[in-house]
């Protein structure tokens, strides 16, 4: 069993006091960058702004989700009654006029809220903490992850575990996104749900906690081929996170989107069917 | 090709300082730490700057270059616009001594509350301790740090945050306990030490350390987030202290050095 360790104490505090840390040099100006710095945390805000007015208008909008065979990955998988389609149980019953959405939306929500990624995004372009490098912290105090709310960032891996579930269900959509009243089929729509499920995949699996889990955290690496194995591929995945992460985001709007385009008429789906 | 480069170097010590202009003939193929070593040679000779190898190995040299953490002799002038002026500042997260130069102290200070390396007993028959390269491959990447701070001087935690020196290590040192925790021999456990006096959650994961290293180490994507991956397993998860509870029972090691 390994030892829990404490660091030994060098200098007992009380009787060597610290000599007080001589001052920082007075440079003055807060930053001396001369370059956009402001550049990137202004297109994250714009970005993930303009991806939650999309997601809300999406979830709440109720209607014009479905169009046979295509799922809106908002409302997947659709667990009510009041769902326009029947690829699962309708387990919730009736709760219209509630969008079906807003019960499953939790998940993929409380996934990218957690991941590291977008952690890193957002504490930079919305909380300023920091802007950007070698630009100072807007606000004064600062605890980092350390307390309530922020600490609760540490359970990433659960919202992990049901990314996976979630990757399933959008393959599954993906899937019956080939069947046309019975019929195989390929269309424009298929296409499109097949990256999504793609993309989805590829960011749930380039995920830092499914790295750590799958193999990382093994102190001996050695001792577990299979996990070393697979902890090395999805060490290759994990470089490519952050595109992942933007990617699969504007694929899920984009795949709204087009649903919502050939459902409410707008657009006819181009496909062939066997 | 020479031409005359507009420098902006602070100079001052504890007491107060200020941004000056000099005017420093340089040639093409210069970095900033020649022409640094120019202006001491042609009109500072009080300059105080730190330096050492002028090949991006010893750390001596670390300064901000228009704003940014740099290596002041890794850093071409070709860089720059030969009309730009250069400005030169000294660290900033840590006590200024003089001019470029300032007291990194705190880095060792930091340094020497790491649990040190505890290999158990050894496991071959001969007495001799046995690693596999694979095993050590990940942990390899650490030990290019050339201990130029650069990153401990970006973290926003030490440079915006002064009382936060009291209870973050910084990520230097947290590649540091990476390297330890990774190690296949250590017998060491770190992880509720890294949680409270090393302070991990006070890394917001921002990056700007990985952004600055000399020696391209991911500090957070193969260090910090790793470590906060096995405090959570310590502290943070439930499900996992309950397969640890279970597990207990048997004697089986799976490598996992206790996760
Ligand atoms: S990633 Fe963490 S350790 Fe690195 S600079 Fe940002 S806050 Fe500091
Ligand atoms: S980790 Fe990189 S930036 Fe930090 S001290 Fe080492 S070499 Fe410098
Ligand atoms: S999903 Fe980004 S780190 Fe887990
Ligand atoms: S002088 Fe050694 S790193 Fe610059």
């Amino acid at each position: 069993m390994p030892v829990r360790t404490r660091p030994a104490p060098t200098a007992d505090p009380a009787v060597t006091p610290r000599p007080v840390p001589a001052p920082r040099a007075a440079v003055g100006a807060r930053t001396l960058r001369k370059d956009n710095w402001w550049v990137e945390p202004l297109v994250t805000v714009v970005v993930l702004v303009g991806f939650v007015a999309y997601g809300m208008w999406a979830a709440l909008r109720n209607g014009n989700y479905f169009h046979d065979p295509y799922l809106s990955p908002f409302y997947s998988p659709c667990l009510t009654d009041n769902c326009l389609d029947n690829a699962t149980p309708h387990i919730f019953g009736d709760i219209s006029p509630v969008s079906p959405a807003l019960i499953i939306l939790v998940f993929p929500l409380g996934f990218r809220l957690t991941c590291y990624y977008y952690r890193k995004a957002y504490y930079r372009s919305f909380w300023w903490a920091p802007p950007a490098c070698a630009v100072p912290d807007f606000r004064r105090g600062y605890q980092g992850e350390t307390r309530f709310p922020l600490i609760l960032q540490n359970i990433h891996r659960y919202f992990w575990y049901f990314a996976i579930i979630f990757a399933g269900l959008l393959t599954y959509d993906a899937v019956l996104a080939f069947i046309y009243d019975g019929h195989f089929g390929i269309g424009v729509g298929t296409g499109v749900l097949v990256v999504n499920a793609a993309l989805i995949w590829l960011y749930s699996l380039s995920c830092h906690s499914c790295r750590h889990l799958c193999g990382g955290g093994l102190k001996r690496l050695s001792a577990a081929p299979l996990r070393r194995r697979v902890w090395a591929r999805l060490s290759v995945l994990n470089r490519h996170h952050m595109f992942f992460a933007w990617a699969s985001l504007l694929w899920i709007m984009a795949t709204d989107f087009y649903i919502w385009l050939v459902a409410s008429g707008h657009l006819t789906d181009a496909h062939w069917i066997a | 090709m020479g031409y005359d480069l507009a420098m902006r170097v602070w100079r001052g010590d504890a007491d107060g300082g200020e941004l000056r202009d000099f005017t420093v003939e340089v040639e093409e193929g210069m970095v900033v730490l020649d022409a640094v070593h120019r202006l001491q040679a042609t009109q500072a000779n009080d300059l105080a700057v730190r330096w050492n190898c002028k090949a991006g190995k010893c750390g001596s040299c670390s300064a901000e270059v228009n704003g940014k953490p740099r290596l002041m002799c890794m850093t071409r002038l070709n860089l720059f616009d030969p009309g730009e002026t250069v400005t030169i500042t000294p660290l900033r997260t840590f006590p200024v001594v003089r001019d470029l130069v300032t007291d990194v102290a705190f880095n060792y200070e930091k340094a020497e509350e790491v649990p040190t390396f505890a290999p158990g007993r050894p496991t071959g028959d001969d007495g001799h301790h046995r690693m596999q390269q694979v095993d050590v491959d990940r942990v390899q990447e650490f030990r290019k740090c050339i201990e130029c701070f650069m990153c401990q001087n970006v973290c926003h935690v030490l440079r915006d945050h002064e009382d936060k020196k009291k209870v973050f290590a910084g990520p230097r040192l947290m590649i540091r306990y990476a390297e330890l925790e990774m190690h296949p021999l250590d017998t060491n456990d770190r992880r509720d030490l890294l949680r409270e006096e090393a302070g991990v959650g006070y890394c917001n994961i921002t990056k700007c350390c990985t952004d600055v290293c000399p020696e391209h180490i991911k500090i957070t994507d193969n260090g910090i987030i790793p470590l906060k991956e096995r405090v959570a397993d310590a502290s943070f998860d439930p499900i996992a202290a309950l397969g640890r509870r279970l597990r207990r029972h048997s004697p089986a090691d799976d490598g996992t050095g206790g996760a």
